[in-house]
């Protein structure tokens, strides 16, 4: 299969949009859930914006996010704090993605809302869910492959359950 | 309530484990210390700005309204109606132009006031309440009110001191600093739930020996280190307290040779995110504790309260409202919301502060009849420090805690 255009992307019908954009969602939480956290940066463009925002805030025109990172440099900078720098108990995140709706393209970039939740599993304690939220995605295309040019979290679960150290 | 409960007879150097898991100690910690004669903060005036205006927040286990009422005035009720107790306000925020209570329609002006009681006088002859039903005894839980500079603070007691006394000078001095007058302007919450005692969060913030140590990325980039310069100041009663420093630089020296964590080669990608705009004339961090249940955070260019709400024994929220001033400019603005990244449930520093205070929780629930000690830098306190290798801030909380709790 020869790269991926902005073009070519145009030209998809429905269904074969609806399945390439599967893909970059089913990447994306694998990466994520299987702590592969150096490869998630490569899911954005390099001016990304991406945010997790409580709804409250959101809701309100609040511009204040729980986690901001207003390029790639600022999602590596996270890497690094959940390698290094972070002093956290061990856990399990688990993410899953649905309603993934195509509300049209904003130019050359795709709107994708979708929701999500993720699921934390302590090592003392029962599983439990510990965010559930909306995507409100840009996706573009970038070296051939889709990329989110924008990725917005907005959460209903205001009260984190303690912290919030991996990306959602 | 008799507690057989008896503090270490090493005194202030000491803290018993049972009283962070003890129910009986958390009963008479909100009767005497979040219903009694403190000032708790329950809100920012701009966070109710108009008539009608309000937000529901929490003392302890008890929920309050904050209320701006018509002639501008701000009113704090209980928010439980004085009928059947309902808790009528189920909205963080909101605005009426009076409030009802849903179930039986009770309705109570912005002050408190009862001013209307459906049936009150029967239906066609029958029923109604008695002749000698007096709304004006019949008012929802009035509480006392201080404002200072935009926050608001509320107490259950009608007597407690004047919030300028209850402050102390040199506490309401750092106060100033920050709340000079200038309007502000809220940027944002964010709330997470801490599995462990509420104390545990005035420990962290009251206790400096730790933030050298743990928070890798705090002193690794100078933001807050033992060997920069430092400053503490207590109240003369021992309940408040402010900690600040002066930013220092990312360089390994024999005075932070025993800190371990410190990362020298240690590089923001984008290095945006902690790029402050010179702001206060004096110190780059300020961390103030007001008792019982307020932080009060200026790092570099973040402004956040941090409102303590107790969940019980081994639980507790952490409510942020970060705020800027309403004459930032939008780079000022971008400054803060970039630097917010350090707090929260997502901090790049306060994350390690959550995580460990749980790890405590599990420690010290686990053994009631052990002390935890402290007795970095003597066994007393002294209401000024020039340095940040010392627990007096903790034996200072603890004195002032005991006397409060009669322990």
């Amino acid at each position: 299969m020869s790269a991926l255009t902005a073009e070519r992307l145009r030209q998809m019908d429905a269904p074969d949009l609806r399945r390439t954009l599967d893909e970059l969602y089913a990447d994306y939480i694998g990466c994520l859930d299987e702590e592969r956290f150096e490869e998630w940066p490569e899911f954005f463009t390099d001016d990304c914006l991406y945010k997790i925002v409580p709804r409250e805030n959101f809701d309100r025109g609040l511009p204040l996010a729980t986690w901001l990172c207003e390029s790639k440099g600022y999602l590596r900078d996270r890497v690094v704090a959940i390698r290094r720098t972070s002093v956290y108990g061990p856990r399990w995140i688990r993410r899953q993605v649905s309603a993934m709706r195509v509300l049209g393209w904003q130019g050359g970039l795709i709107e994708v809302r979708a929701n999500y939740v993720a699921f934390e599993t302590l090592l003392d304690e029962m599983t439990r869910v510990f965010n559930v939220g909306q995507y409100r995605d840009l996706v573009a295309v970038e070296d051939g492959r889709l990329k989110f040019k924008e990725k917005i979290c907005v959460f209903d679960s205001l009260l984190v359950p303690n912290s919030l150290i991996y990306p959602l | 309530m008799t507690l057989d409960r008896h503090w270490p007879k090493e005194g202030l150097t000491r803290v018993p484990y049972w009283l962070y898991s003890d129910p009986e100690i958390y009963a008479r910690e909100q009767e005497r210390i979040f219903h009694g004669p403190s000032w708790s903060y329950v809100a920012l005036e701009a966070e109710i700005p108009n008539a009608g205006d309000f937000k529901r927040t929490f003392i302890g286990d008890k929920s309050v309204v904050v209320l701006r009422d018509a002639a501008g005035g701000v009113t704090v009720v209980e928010n439980r109606c004085a009928h059947r107790g309902v808790q009528f306000c189920q909205r963080h925020l909101g605005n009426n132009a009076e409030i009802m209570c849903p179930y039986h329609q009770w309705t109570y002006d912005l002050t408190g006031k009862l001013i209307g009681v459906p049936f009150r006088r029967g239906i066609k002859g029958q029923g109604g309440m008695p002749d000698g039903f007096d709304p004006a005894n019949h008012g929802l839980n009035r509480l006392s009110v201080a404002c200072r500079n935009g926050v608001v603070f509320a107490s259950f007691a009608p007597d407690a001191p004047p919030f300028e006394d209850y402050l102390t000078p040199p506490i309401l001095e750092l106060f100033d600093r920050v709340f000079d007058g200038r309007k502000l302007t809220v940027l944002g919450y964010s709330r997470q739930l801490t599995p462990a005692n509420w104390k545990l969060m005035f420990e962290n913030i009251k206790d400096p020996y730790h933030a050298s140590l743990l928070h890798v990325f705090l002193l690794s980039f100078g933001l807050n280190r033992a060997d920069q310069p430092t400053r503490i100041v207590i109240d003369k009663t021992g309940r408040h307290a402010a900690g600040m420093s002066w930013r220092g630089e990312q360089k390994r020296t024999e005075a932070n040779a025993e800190m371990r964590s410190l990362l020298e080669d240690l590089k923001l990608n984008d290095p945006t995110m902690l790029q402050p705009r010179p702001e206060f004339a004096q110190y780059t961090i300020c961390l103030m504790t007001v008792w019982p249940n307020l932080i009060v955070q200026q790092q570099s260019n973040t402004l956040a309260m941090r409102q303590l709400v107790t969940k019980g024994p081994g639980a507790f929220e952490l409510a942020w409202t970060f705020f800027g001033y309403e004459t930032d400019d939008a780079d000022m603005t971008q400054r803060r919301l970039r630097q917010a990244n350090l707090m929260g449930p997502a901090g790049y520093v306060s994350i390690d502060d959550s995580e460990v205070m749980g790890f405590v929780q599990q420690g010290v629930a686990s053994a009631p009849e052990a002390s935890g000690v402290m007795e970095m830098d003597g066994d007393g306190w002294r209401e000024e420090e020039a340095h940040g290798v010392t627990e007096s801030e903790l034996r200072a909380f603890y004195d002032y805690y005991r006397k409060v709790m009669a322990l």
